[in-house]
């Protein structure tokens, strides 16, 4: 196990409750201020062990901000870690909703609850491409990676291929890569 | 009853939407507005709006509104715990099969592969968003400002 970090289960809640209050549209666009909170504030995670938990929570069922949450929770203070990131990412969506629900009608006509919400859309698209950058850059990613990356995007922005199926395809595909690498060195060697 | 539907229908949605965020709205609509006819169509594109417009993640909007519209209060707690129980199941045997597994060749191998994967999925969930973010010259000014700040000096969000 190595979910021996120990930290407070409530600094995970606080942490948690911002990344819930502060992401809007949901999906991949909570991944930048996850990545803040976790990996750039806090110190919790390196930069490549959070991409990890990323595929990991996009690879099984379920919102992704709140399979990201269980898994770090876990990760960094076990099952009273998981339950309490669990609780603050969804408390935000929560109470808000409950707001929503009695008073959507009305606010709904109101011209300037649009004009806040351009504002903040434009302000999402700047996150994710400060978030790809950084990743990138951390990873020090070289030209076959790049090359990957640009086939990924590619083929899931146009032709609408599933994201576990292009996760499961990098994954075990880059095992089969390294097992033949290693059998033809080994084959070299005998020689 | 409501509860009980309620609880089995947002444990279904949490179980098999797999991508989150938008690749989960097919599913919720085929149970929310075919099946138990609780949202008209209408009302459900309405939903969806406003799930996109407050924070969080999508599919937990839906369930505290469409729980709070069912059964009230309790309605709400039971579809938004009902739509994360999977997840707390799955991640919680993800995580302790890869504690397992940690240090093995094949995971690390696995994970390495992974990371340009992952990098191209944000890439294209930046498409994604892109044609209903910037819109016109105004929000692209917000755009290049905010990225500035957030990239360049390094600004965190919340101060």
């Amino acid at each position: 196990m190595d979910g021996n970090k120990k930290i407070n289960p409530i600094k995970l809640f606080t942490s948690f409750f911002l990344v819930g209050a502060f992401t809007f549209g949901g999906g991949i666009a909570m991944i930048p201020v996850i990545e803040r909170e976790v990996v750039t504030k806090n110190k919790w995670l390196e930069n490549d062990e959070f991409l990890d938990v990323i595929a990991l929570a996009q690879s099984s069922p379920g919102p992704l901000a709140v399979n990201t949450s269980i898994y770090l929770g876990y990760k960094l203070a076990s099952l009273p870690g998981a339950i309490f990131s669990a609780l603050g990412t969804i408390l935000p969506s929560f109470l808000i909703m409950l707001l929503v629900a009695t008073v959507f009608t009305s606010i709904r006509s109101l011209k300037i609850v649009d004009s806040i919400f351009m504002g903040i859309r434009a302000c999402v698209v700047s996150l994710l491409l400060s978030a790809i950058i950084s990743i990138t850059k951390r990873s020090k990613f070289k030209i076959p990676s790049y090359l990957i990356m640009l086939i990924v995007t590619l083929i899931v922005s146009l032709y609408g291929i599933s994201p576990i199926f292009v996760i499961l395809v990098g994954g075990f595909g880059y095992i089969l890569y390294k097992l033949i690498s290693l059998k033809f060195r080994r084959d070299e060697n005998v020689r | 009853m409501h509860l009980l539907n309620l609880f089995i229908s947002f444990f279904k949605i949490g179980l098999f939407s797999f991508g989150g965020g938008y690749a989960m709205i097919p599913m919720i609509k085929t149970e929310v507005v075919q099946i138990n006819s609780w949202l008209t169509n209408s009302e459900f594109i309405d939903m969806i709006a406003v799930s996109q417009m407050t924070p969080g993640p999508i599919a937990i909007n839906l369930a505290t509104y469409i729980g709070f519209q069912v059964n009230g209060p309790l309605g709400a707690v039971v579809s938004t715990l009902a739509v994360i129980l999977p997840s707390f199941i799955i991640m919680t045997i993800i995580y302790l099969l890869v504690s397992k597994l940690k240090g093995s060749k094949y995971m690390d191998w696995f994970f390495t592969g992974l990371r340009p994967v992952i990098a191209g999925l944000i890439v294209s969930a930046i498409l994604m968003v892109l044609p209903s973010s910037i819109v016109d010259i105004k929000t692209f000014i917000i755009f290049a400002l905010s990225f500035v700040l957030v990239h360049f000096k390094r600004f965190t969000q919340f101060l």
